[in-house]
């Protein structure tokens, strides 16, 4: 079942409710073929983003474009477009196969032809078999391929989904990301994802976009959203992290009055944060080159099955009075090592994995 | 088989110490119930007179009504502006309540209690309104004018029976069928009234029996041939009391019964 | 930059996507349109026609007369005391009846709340009419109550209970009965029987769990019937035409009177202002009190 994906070009997209922006010129390119994921706290606009792609949500302004087609007028009906909703909406008066089905039967397609490409939707989603079944007899894992088969039965060039999986249990959830990855690979669609959940995006997507505020804050690939987020608000929202309150002045970089080394040097003066990833940190016993080295105390020490998070209140002298988080993994250090609360330690950063944002 | 709910237990009293407020129930249950149907056995009565029990017994009384030209004519009247209340009400009700659910919540709270108003303003007054109304526009004793003043006290209930559905039904599944390729309409037809079929039946029963059943605006506004039979009814009881209107009203029973089984056996999705 | 000023520089397609907007708002806004013509038509302008008629007066020109005949009349004002009396007492007998087995059918299991629901129903959808005719056989002279109080030595003589107020009174209780009930019962099933739990675990005796806990908790419910039963007293016609035998006058009965006897539209459209004042304010009332969607009306 291939079909030829489009790309989706959003230009100046926005949307407000009375004086509350819900997108502010949101422009982004979904390329073809790709797996773009919009993600955002609750409220920050990507389901709405997502609504306006799908038709639902008319924007005051802006273009959206499959292709070289303009369909920002269009209703959703004329769009063809594939769609899951959270709650699957799976039609309660119809068997499996009729809801999949659905889609055909209003484009007017044969019977036979709809059988057959209702069994290949069914197979494709592993769901062989089921088609006669009542929707009230799925699990919830079921229902949600029912959906899916529904959203693709009729080969169509974009998939919107909009938090699909957050209806599943953890485990479940965690084979479908990997499912449903290897099914877009395999459908050659353009998929457009919605999610709150970091991790779901950073395992399924080509490329993610965060959104906050209505505002797209950075589209990037998962790995470099990750390793380098360009504001505050992804640094702490993606991964973990802590963010230390640090001075520029003539390019050199101050924690209190400790001189911090970053891999990327800042050109303005001014107020910024330094991200340190927890997990990034390791304990040392003298000071290191090319290193960064924070000491403090440790005033929590948490055990959280594969890691020890560590809480270090820094020494307010040199450092200014902040909190660094630590992370080390369970193992690897021996109990002894593992400091404990109330501990004076020193740890340290590579300069590689520190750096500046706004 | 636990009569009180097994959850509450340790506030319940057992059955023995709160026997009183069982033989208070059933006391208030049996005098909501059974009067009414002291009209049963009235209706058989031979006498003239409202004797209870009666000494002997007959169908005269029914003979009475079925060979009455006048009561035939009058229930006519009344089934066949019940069921055009059906048909005017039942699709005003749902498309307004469509309409409702799908506004924002500002236009809805404006017109939620004018669409409701015909269950606040006291019946008398909407009678004597419509009376003065249809005297302007020579539709007094009309069928038409009774279908509509009747529609107007059916169609809150119907609104607010479609309502609750729609408020319980998830209205995602028309925006899949959209996005699906339905056009709006198509995905209410074919999506959304399926699923809400049980509470519109409902809301048709209760149409048909609010119109059957209504005295005031049939009091004011029809008359002559088109007299209804609770009109009928009402000026027979006012002025002389005839032993046909227990017959009548037995009859009346066995209809709003036979409605309520209805709307209880097929207003409710069975599972 | 303000907002507005952007939006109408970006404006590119604002006024394409403006009027789809508006298409879309007005074709839902088009479903209500007969619903709403009807009641505008019907109920609306005719009220608003009857307030008009109120303030001419039999020179047919604009007074207050009505309304001062009204205030003047002993006649009206005893039309008036009437009716508040029959109201408020119906509303009492209501509650003292509907409370107790509302409160037992609350407390069965949904099975047998049903079937009590039923035995509440049942009356709901008799029609008034017969249900006022079986009280009027019930309660005339020679009628079964009389005959067996006589025999079980009750009473001695035969009483009189129809074409008078306890007539009246007696009818109204048992058809305004399920309006106390129904709002009531949907109140009291969403009380939280933890709470009565957990004041039983602080050693509350059954009965203070009840005062204390369930009843403050069912006052909503019970404010919302009795309001609702009241109003429908207020504007009550059919029941006491009949089982009150011209002897028991409401307002509404009044109201008919004057149009039907006297073509008196201007009396007639000043009581019926009264009346529906005197209605909102206490739907008002019971409006704050529970969703509006509660206040049923079937007379």
């Amino acid at each position: 079942m291939k079909s030829d994906a489009l790309n989706i070009s959003i230009k100046d997209i926005t949307k407000t409710y009375g004086e509350f922006f819900a997108l502010k010129d949101v422009s982004l390119e979904v390329k073809s073929g790709e797996f773009l994921t919009l993600l955002g706290p609750s409220g920050s606009g990507k389901t709405t983003l997502l609504m306006v792609l799908a038709g639902f949500t008319r924007p005051d302004y802006g273009s959206v474009k499959f292709g070289t087609e303009e369909v920002v007028l269009k209703p959703p009906h004329l769009r063809d477009i594939g769609m899951v909703f959270q709650n699957y909406a799976l039609f309660p008066h119809m068997n499996v196969e009729q809801n999949v089905g659905y889609p055909q039967k209003l484009r007017g397609v044969s019977k036979e032809k709809i059988k057959e490409t209702v069994d290949e939707a069914l197979k494709t989603v592993k769901l062989d078999g089921l088609g006669h079944r009542g929707v009230a007899e799925l699990s919830g894992g079921q229902r949600q391929r029912v959906a899916l088969a529904r959203a693709i039965v009729f080969q169509p060039k974009i998939l919107l989904m909009d938090e699909p999986l957050s209806a599943l249990d953890k485990k479940l959830r965690e084979e479908m990301q990997i499912e449903l990855r290897q099914l877009h690979d395999s459908l050659n669609m353009t998929t457009v994802y919605v999610t709150h959940d970091q991790k779901e995006a950073l395992t399924m997507s080509d490329r993610i976009a965060v959104i906050n505020d209505g505002r797209l804050m950075q589209l990037d690939t998962p790995s470099a959203i990750y390793k380098k987020p360009n504001n505050a608000f992804i640094a702490d929202f993606i991964g973990e992290s802590s963010l230390l309150s640090v001075k520029v002045s003539k390019k050199n970089v101050y924690l209190g009055n400790t001189k911090i080394l970053v891999e990327h040097s800042v050109k303005k003066d001014g107020d910024f944060l330094l991200v340190v990833r927890p997990e990034k940190l390791f304990l040392i016993s003298d000071n290191l080159t090319d290193c960064n080295t924070f000491t403090g105390n440790v005033v929590e020490s948490i055990y959280q099955g594969e890691s020890q998070l560590l809480m270090i209140k820094l020494d307010p002298d040199s450092h200014g009075d902040q909190i660094l988080r630590m992370r080390i993994p369970n193992g690897t250090a021996s109990l002894q090592e593992l400091p404990s609360i109330g501990n004076k330690i020193t740890v340290g950063l590579k300069k590689s994995d520190s750096f500046l944002v706004e | 088989m636990g009569i009180w709910n097994s959850s509450v237990s340790e506030t319940q009293i057992k059955f023995k110490n709160r026997l009183w407020l069982y033989i208070i129930a059933m006391i208030i249950l049996f005098l909501l119930i059974v009067p009414s149907l002291v009209v049963i056995p009235m209706s058989f009565s031979d006498s003239q007179y409202l004797e209870f029990p009666p000494e002997s017994y007959s169908t005269r009384w029914y003979e009475n009504y079925f060979y009455s030209i006048d009561w035939l004519q009058a229930t006519w009247t009344s089934v066949k502006v019940g069921v055009l209340t059906i048909f005017l009400a039942t699709p005003l009700g749902i498309m307004a309540a469509y309409g409702l659910v799908n506004s924002n919540a500002k236009i809805r709270s404006i017109l939620f209690p004018i669409m409701i108003s015909p269950m606040m303003v006291p019946v008398i007054l909407v009678a004597i309104g419509l009376f003065y109304f249809y005297v302007q526009f020579n539709m007094v004793n009309s069928i038409l004018g009774l279908v509509l003043g009747h529609s107007l006290i059916a169609m809150p209930l119907v609104l607010i029976i479609v309502l609750s559905a729609l408020s319980n039904y998830d209205m995602n599944q028309e925006k899949v069928a959209r996005s699906l390729g339905a056009s709006r309409l198509r995905a209410f037809f074919e999506i959304t009234l399926p699923q809400i079929k049980f509470s519109i039946v409902s809301a048709s029963l209760i149409s048909f029996l609010t119109s059957f059943d209504e005295v005031i605006i049939s009091l004011f506004v029809s008359g002559g041939d088109n007299s209804t039979i609770t009109r009928s009814m009402f000026l027979a009881l006012r002025d002389q009391i005839d032993p046909t209107i227990a017959a009548i009203s037995t009859i009346l029973i066995i209809i709003s019964s036979v409605f309520l089984i209805l709307t209880q056996t097929f207003g409710s999705p069975k599972d | 930059m303000t907002s507005t000023q952007r939006i109408n520089q970006e404006g590119i397609n604002k006024t394409e996507l403006d009027q789809l907007d508006r298409k879309e708002r007005y074709t839902l806004f088009g479903l209500t349109v007969p619903y709403l013509a009807l009641v505008f038509g019907l109920i609306i302008i005719p009220i608003g026609w009857l307030f008009y008629m109120s303030f001419i007066g039999r020179d047919e020109t604009l007074s207050l007369e009505n309304y001062q005949r009204i205030w003047n009349s002993k006649a009206y004002l005893r039309i008036f005391k009437t009716t508040f009396q029959i109201s408020l007492l119906t509303t009492l007998f209501c509650v003292l009846f509907g409370y107790p087995l509302t409160y037992f059918m609350s407390q069965l299991s949904n099975r047998w709340a049903n079937i009590c629901m039923i035995g509440v129903l049942i009356p709901f959808w008799t029609s008034l009419l017969v249900r006022t005719y079986a009280w009027l056989v019930l309660l005339q002279k020679k009628g079964l109550i009389n005959t067996l109080a006589v025999d079980w030595g009750l009473w001695a003589e035969p009483i009189k209970f129809v074409h008078n107020t306890s007539g009246t009174l007696i009818g109204m209780v048992h058809i305004m009965l399920p309006f106390l009930i129904l709002p009531l019962y949907a109140n009291m099933r969403t009380i939280d029987k933890d709470c009565l739990k957990a004041a039983a675990n602080l050693g509350a005796t059954p009965t203070r769990a009840f005062w204390t806990v369930f009843f403050p908790l069912s006052l909503p419910g019970l404010f919302a019937g009795l309001l609702i039963v009241f109003v429908l007293c207020l504007g009550f016609y059919v029941t006491p035409a009949l089982l009150g035998g011209g002897k028991v006058i409401m307002v509404a009965m009044k109201i008919s009177d004057n149009i039907e006897l006297y073509y008196s539209w201007g009396a007639a459209s000043a009581l019926g202002v009264v009346l529906l004042g005197v209605t909102m304010i206490i739907l008002f009332i019971a409006s704050k009190l529970v969703s509006i969607d509660q206040l049923g009306n079937r007379s």
